[in-house]
């Protein structure tokens, strides 16, 4: 039960500090040297080509795009929805989590097989699989398509597993004595779940919750179909780059990306020091 | 214990409202829009027509899309190959080797899976493509262009998973420790020998699960391709491309058909995945 099917959505483990027993040998210095190489063509020469193209025209010009209506507009759109659907994850992933490690029911392995599906289908059949419930020709007569509902549905969907698997391993490791004396004490179980449950989980529900949100704030594939890309309407960031590149504004597109990438770099940074915050606290 | 047990197994109204809340829950968001899925995928695309498997397999037998099949398992394949070598390699140097910037390699690794892949494919396109991005044009003066080619897909594609094999070895290499490496260092084993006989056989398990995992990603990769890729039918249409493709086109039986197909992958990587975890654990 405590298996993560799919990529654990947790932060990598983090290699220790101190390093390895061993001093670099001309061998393993070339393979370093070759890794490096590769990496850097494949990842970071990359990623500061996105950042020297939004650079190119100065910090005014880098303002202005960000600034421009449209593009606010659908910056706007994209936070309010990541914030929205976070908060949502935070509440139902951290109940979900609850009810699959604390309640025994028949099916419950298959619910627990079921959280990983939104992680391991691809994006754009993530897309399809919402709209042929909810889509033009739904069975429920709701077509969620072009309107904000649904990109709310799509954000809904793709980050699930995320406060679920992170919450659930540590719900699992609650001591349970402390429980226990609260309950002998005569606290009452939502007591009992407030003061002492709770402040256990805060660490993981933060942890998910601000992985959910990266993943929201980015998420391009599950919208495409969704998403009519209406300016002002239901135009989400990562559309709004689509869209400039297609209308060969390389600046722009590189304006926004590198909005996108502060923010996965911040998710970054707040995970390392929940973790290490946790850590510490053993 | 007993009483903890008690404890913790008390079953109040509460404890079922939550469990048919997380049930219902889960079943209108994923479970009843992947039953919806399926049953289109074997629907008859017009009244009168045959449906179920034969209708199936003719939609996929088309040769447009036996191409896209067969260019997402080429580019999958290359990317996981790449994947694998680079990151045993890199996994290997950073936990048990010396070298100054080891901490920020360990971070930067882990950068591409929060990057959003539409970042991914701007990134490629501003460095490699001719005409707008900073190598371009050399590259093409040697005759080698990634953008709109096979090499740019596997590239994309091996951007997005790239931490997926480094996260699975790196705790893996750190909880064995280096006294048995150093031991059959010190007897006189060369690096290789005491990476086939002693590195290896602990690490098996943890490679097989990150190929998988980076096989499941490759396979449904669709942000970062379509950004790099020209995406037209038979020039770089990709599996994930061509669903979107047709859905758009309004030929939905055959987007249904391949996306039916990347959900079976999908979840044989969830059964596969959950199998090898079992036989790493006993």
């Amino acid at each position: 039960m405590t298996d993560t099917l799919v990529a654990p959505p947790g932060p990598a483990r983090r290699t220790s500090r101190s390093g390895g027993p061993f001093r670099l040998t001309p061998t393993s210095g070339v393979g370093l040297g070759v890794a490096l190489v590769w990496f850097s063509i494949l990842v970071l020469l990359p990623l500061a080509a996105v950042v020297g193209a939004a650079a190119d025209g100065g910090f005014d010009r880098f303002w202005n795009t960000l600034t421009d209506a449209q593009t606010f507009a659908a910056l706007r759109l994209t936070v309010v929805e990541a914030l929205l659907v976070t908060a949502v994850n935070a509440v139902i992933g951290t109940i979900v989590a609850w009810v699959l490690v604390r309640d025994q029911f028949p099916g419950k392995r298959i619910l627990d097989v079921v959280i990983d599906i939104p992680f391991a289908l691809p994006t754009i059949v993530a897309g399809l699989v919402l709209l042929s419930l909810w889509g033009p020709e739904s069975p429920m007569g709701i077509n969620i398509v072009n309107t904000r509902q649904g990109i709310f549905l799509a954000l809904l969907f793709v980050t699930l597993p995320f406060v679920v698997r992170t919450v659930q391993p540590v719900l699992i490791e609650l001591d349970a004595d402390v429980e226990e004396a609260a309950a002998s004490l005569g606290a009452s179980r939502v007591t009992t779940f407030r003061r002492i449950i709770l402040p256990s989980l805060v660490p993981a529900i933060a942890a998910g919750s601000s992985l959910g949100f990266a993943r929201a704030i980015s998420e391009f594939g599950s919208l495409v179909l969704i998403s009519g890309n209406t300016p002002y309407e239901t135009e989400v960031a990562s559309l709004k780059i689509l869209k400039f590149l297609e209308g060969d504004n390389q600046a722009g597109a590189a304006a926004v990306a590198v909005l996108l990438l502060v923010v996965a770099i911040v998710t970054i940074v707040i995970l390392d020091v929940i973790s290490r915050r946790v850590a510490r606290r053993g | 214990m007993a009483d903890t047990r008690q404890i913790r197994a008390r079953k109040g109204p509460v404890t079922y409202l939550l469990r048919a809340f997380v049930i219902a829950y889960l079943a209108v968001l994923v479970i009843w829009p992947l039953f919806e899925v399926a049953k289109q995928t074997f629907a008859p695309a017009d009244v009168g027509d045959e449906g179920g498997v034969g209708a199936f397999w003719e939609r996929l037998s088309d040769p447009s899309v036996t191409y896209a099949f067969n260019l997402t398992v080429t580019v999958a394949f290359w990317a996981v190959v790449i994947n694998t070598l680079f990151g045993v390699g890199i996994s290997l140097l950073l936990v048990r080797y010396q070298f100054p910037g080891r901490r920020i390699l360990s971070v930067l690794v882990d950068l591409p899976m929060s990057v959003s892949p539409v970042v991914v494919g701007l990134a490629l396109v501003l460095a490699y493509s001719t005409g707008k991005g900073w190598f371009g044009e050399a590259l093409a003066s040697v005759g080698f262009y990634v953008i709109g080619t096979t090499p740019g897909l596997i590239m994309a594609t091996a951007f997005v998973s790239l931490p997926l094999v480094i996260r699975e070895i790196v705790p893996v290499l750190e909880e064995i420790g280096a006294d048995a490496e150093m031991a059959a260092h010190s007897l006189g084993a060369n690096g290789w020998q005491t990476f086939r006989r002693i590195t290896l056989p602990s690490i098996k398990w943890a490679v097989v699960y990150g190929v998988v995992l980076s096989m499941a990603r490759s396979l449904g990769e669709f942000g970062a391709v379509k950004i790099v890729s020209p995406g037209a039918e038979f020039r770089g249409e990709t599996a994930t491309l061509l669903i979107q493709n047709r859905y758009t086109n309004y030929e939905e039986p055959t987007a249904y058909a391949a996306a039916f197909v990347l959900v079976l992958a999908s979840v044989l990587a969830l059964v596969v995945v959950s199998l090898i975890r079992k036989e790493d654990h006993s």
